[in-house]
């Protein structure tokens, strides 16, 4: 199929400068409806007319948004108030998406509403599926947000708030959404094709082979690492492994309800569900509260990790309907709750903030809880919330199938992304409104604590940070206040940020007495998104490894073929299993070590996916168009490629993987029975092992990265010099066709949409979508 | 009184397409427009076949 005309040069330049409307897009509308798009010169007209309201509107936006950065950043009192952050993310991200995002759309992107959306074209009324915009936003926000941005901030606040502040809200602006937005709007160029096939079109078979086999294991380790994030929050908390363990039977019984008693009562289903969730959560105070009780859920973290592992495989060969399906309603209903409870707490609330702008490990590479430098640990340890790779399947999965009209994908992708990034911004604040002393404590491994409250309020004091004198009795009191048995060492992000929450909601509802009900809400719901990506995860990967072992073997592309389906799962399980294990058993502490390997591998997914959007971008915009792409690809890439060579290379046994296993082997040789951190020989030997297996995975993935940056790269300047020398680019777009629907493209219509919207409406309902679809 | 009841409704009805329990009404609404001369699926028969494709093309959910 040859070129697009809007895919050439000229026809950007055309519509973009002159303003003209554009006709010459080989789409035939149906005389008889009404026009499917507002005309480019109305809408050009619009967007550029200043009117003093909106001027005022704007201005009044950049001073808010401006004093609160000034507040954040320039200001040193002794405290700062949280509705800063609330501040100056909301008015940078509003400007973002209006000046930002509009120039994505302009310059580079230039949907086109008279084009039909695969929604449309392929309409099946069951996967594709025209969905009203708000709703597809919901969705769309629903399945990209989880565990991660609530996760990646906590431990980043070691940093103190500003790097991480000004890491989330820039990076998703200028690298995050740009990216969601263009994965989002290709695939839907291209019937909801997944990254996987973009990238073998456009990158070829080596480009394609490198990108699927990254993909695949960086899917391993991302949900490796989210599990470990559970088992730390759920390890020796009885009440904790009881209510969470109930989602188990509550999901059961709600996706037999959804098939047996009542089908499609989906709405009723999940108000019950949160029901028996919320007297879950309730009755497992109580349980643990009993003797029995704490002696019968007390569990340890491999006793957890194992239990995960079993359950895991369980939950990947299960029917979808019975656990999976309704558990997602279940997790999809509290996101949204929690999400809009905890930003009317924190508004309400508005904690000041004690954590100073850059703390005494800004400057430093040893610090507890991650341990590398500033740059570029910071950027791969906030992945979700600023830049996540993962994402990019999303984008490329349901929701380019039920967007309605093209323009819409700049609300749902590039809008989506900022709402998750404010997630994550709400993330830091809950969780440096805690004491810094608690905050240590909860979060350094317990080889530096020491594990009980006066060994660790001795250690954290002696760090030497400005304002932080911890008693122990703070630690056990905050412990008691939560319904915990400790809270010393509970790395992984989601205990601290389930104490943050805690502090904040107690004083929006309920007060000291609520504070372990609000705990482990926030554990519960951590869990529950994360047990939903476990599930999901180990789903997808295990297609992956069919499809690919199928190319070998036919038969294990049979999806309905068993013991395929049973051998693959188990191979993706005890992949992340394995990881799973060593992180639980590791002497360094698994989240220390291990979660900057979640961030490299969810930002080098980043820098596949936007290496896709160059080559496909390259064909259809002028070069000087090229660095929206271009910029955040060179970040990620720097920053990933940066931190592996670090992982890989540096000569600090902190840092480096291979450094520290060169140290452990050394010691062992020397006949030590303990060094550093590790206690015994065997604990040296598992350091040993770790290390390895985390250096070669790390060498794997930034070598098959590099591998499709490059062949990326080669596409682009092939792409372009077609372009230079008046040559046709190979388009894998889907061929246009003429829609027969509007809808308006933003959450609020314009003026010229809203009369478009009551041309719709008058036209008799036979005529609208006559005939959508065929089968 | 009128006003908050619609609220709720409102609220009640875009969680509901969040979570996707408007799907048999659409499949319904895409049968009817579509022409198709045979019955649609019931009710029950269009969650079932649903959930079972679900099997098949199994869909992510994020970090």
């Amino acid at each position: 199929m040859g070129t697009m005309p809007d895919g050439t040069q000229d026809a950007s330049t055309n519509s973009s400068t002159h303003g003209t409307v554009r006709l010459d897009d080989g789409i035939v509308a149906d005389p008889s409806l009404p026009p499917t798009s507002v005309e480019d010169a109305v809408r050009d007209s619009a967007d550029r007319t200043w009117t003093p309201a909106k001027i005022a509107l704007w201005a009044a936006i950049a001073l808010l948004g401006g004093v609160a950065w000034f507040m954040l950043a320039v200001i040193r009192g002794e405290t700062v108030n949280a509705i800063w952050f609330v501040f100056a993310s909301v008015c940078t991200y509003l400007i973002g998406y209006r000046f930002y995002s509009k120039v994505i759309e302009r310059y580079l992107l230039k949907p086109n509403d008279r084009r039909a959306t695969p929604a449309e074209y392929k309409a099946d009324g069951k996967d594709y599926v025209r969905t009203d915009r708000n709703v597809l936003f919901g969705h769309h926000f629903a399945a990209i947000a989880g565990a991660g941005p609530l996760v990646g901030p906590v431990i980043a606040a070691q940093m103190g708030y500003l790097p991480g502040t000004i890491w989330i809200i820039l990076g998703v602006v200028l690298a995050g959404a740009v990216q969601d937005y263009l994965v989002l709007f290709f695939s839907m160029r291209r019937g909801g094709r997944s990254l996987g096939q973009m990238a073998r079109e456009e990158l070829g078979v080596i480009g394609g082979t490198a990108a699927l086999i990254a993909t695949l294991l960086i899917m391993v380790i991302i949900v490796a690492i989210l599990a470990l994030v559970v088992v730390n929050a759920l390890g020796e908390s009885p009440w904790g492994v009881f209510s969470v363990g109930m989602t188990i039977p509550i999901a059961l019984f709600m996706g037999v309800y959804l098939r047996y008693l009542r089908p499609g009562k989906v709405m009723e289903v999940s108000i019950i569900g949160f029901v028996l969730l919320m007297a879950a959560i309730i009755g497992g105070g109580a349980v643990a509260g009993t003797e029995w009780g704490a002696a019968f859920f007390h569990l340890d973290k491999v006793t957890i990790a194992w239990g995960l592992i079993i359950y895991g495989f369980i939950a990947a060969i299960l029917p979808v309907w019975l656990l999976l399906a309704p558990r997602d309603y279940l997790s999809t209903f509290m996101k949204i709750g929690v999400i809009v409870m905890l930003a009317l707490a924190i508004i309400v609330v508005r904690p000041e903030i004690t954590v100073p702008a850059f703390s005494e490990f800004a400057g430093r590479d040893n610090g507890p809880v991650f341990s590398g430098a500033l740059f570029p640990f910071l950027f791969v340890t906030i992945a979700c919330g600023a830049l996540s790779g993962f994402h990019a399947l999303i984008a490329s999965g349901t929701t380019p199938k039920l967007i309605e009209k093209e323009r819409q994908t700049r609300l749902i992708g590039y809008g989506g992304m900022l709402m998750e990034s404010f997630v994550a911004i709400m993330a830091l604040v809950a969780a440096i409104s805690i004491d810094r002393g608690i905050y240590f404590a909860m979060n350094a491994p317990v080889a530096l604590t020491g594990g009980t409250v006066e060994t660790a309020a001795a250690w954290v004091n002696s760090l030497g940070l400005s304002g932080v004198n911890i008693a122990p009795g703070d630690l056990a009191q905050t412990a008691k206040d939560v319904g915990e048995q400790s809270i010393i060492s509970r790395s992984g992000g989601a205990p601290t940020l389930a104490v943050g929450l805690a502090h904040i909601m107690q004083q929006f509802i309920g007060g000291t007495a609520m504070m372990a009900f609000w705990y482990h809400f926030a554990i519960m719901f951590e869990a529950l998104f994360i047990l939903t990506a476990v599930d999901a995860g180990t789903r997808v990967a295990r297609f992956m490894l069919q499809d690919s072992i199928g190319n070998f073997v036919p038969k294990f592309k049979e999806h309905s073929w068993r013991p395929g389906a049973w051998l693959c799962t188990a191979v993706m399980v005890v992949a992340w299993g394995a990881v799973l294990l060593m992180g639980v058993t590791d002497p360094l502490g698994g989240i220390n070590t291990l979660f900057p390997l979640f961030g490299i591998a969810n930002q080098l997914l980043a820098a596949i996916a936007l290496s896709v959007c160059l080559a496909i971008a390259a064909k259809r915009t002028a070069l000087k168009y090229l660095w929206i792409v271009a910029a955040p690809l060179a970040l990620a890439a720097v920053v990933t490629i940066t931190a592996s060579f670090y992982k890989i290379f540096s000569p600090v046994p902190a840092v480096g993987y291979f450094a520290n296993n060169a140290a452990f082997a050394k010691a062992l040789a020397d006949g030590k029975t303990s060094f550093g951190t590790a206690k015994t020989q065997a604990a040296m030997e598992a350091v040993v092992r770790n290390s390895m297996i985390q250096g070669w995975l790390s060498i794997i993935f930034v070598v098959l990265s590099i591998i499709v940056i490059i062949t990326a790269v080669m596409a682009t300047i092939t792409a372009l010099r077609n372009t230079a020398a008046g040559l046709p680019n190979t388009e894998h777009e889907d061929p246009a066709q003429a829609s027969r629907v509007f809808a308006p493209a933003g959450f609020i219509p314009t003026a010229a949409e809203r009369d478009l919207v009551a041309e719709w409406n008058t036209l008799p309902a036979g005529q609208r979508l006559e005939k959508s679809g065929h089968h | 009184m009128n006003a908050v009841l619609a609220g709720i409704r409102g609220v009640a009805g875009y969680l509901g397409g969040v979570l996707g329990a408007d799907a048999y009404t659409k499949y319904l609404a895409h049968h009817d427009a579509s022409g198709h001369t045979g019955p649609p699926l019931t009710e029950r028969e269009f969650w079932r076949d649903r959930a079972d494709r679900q099997d098949t093309t199994p869909q992510g959910r994020c970090c």
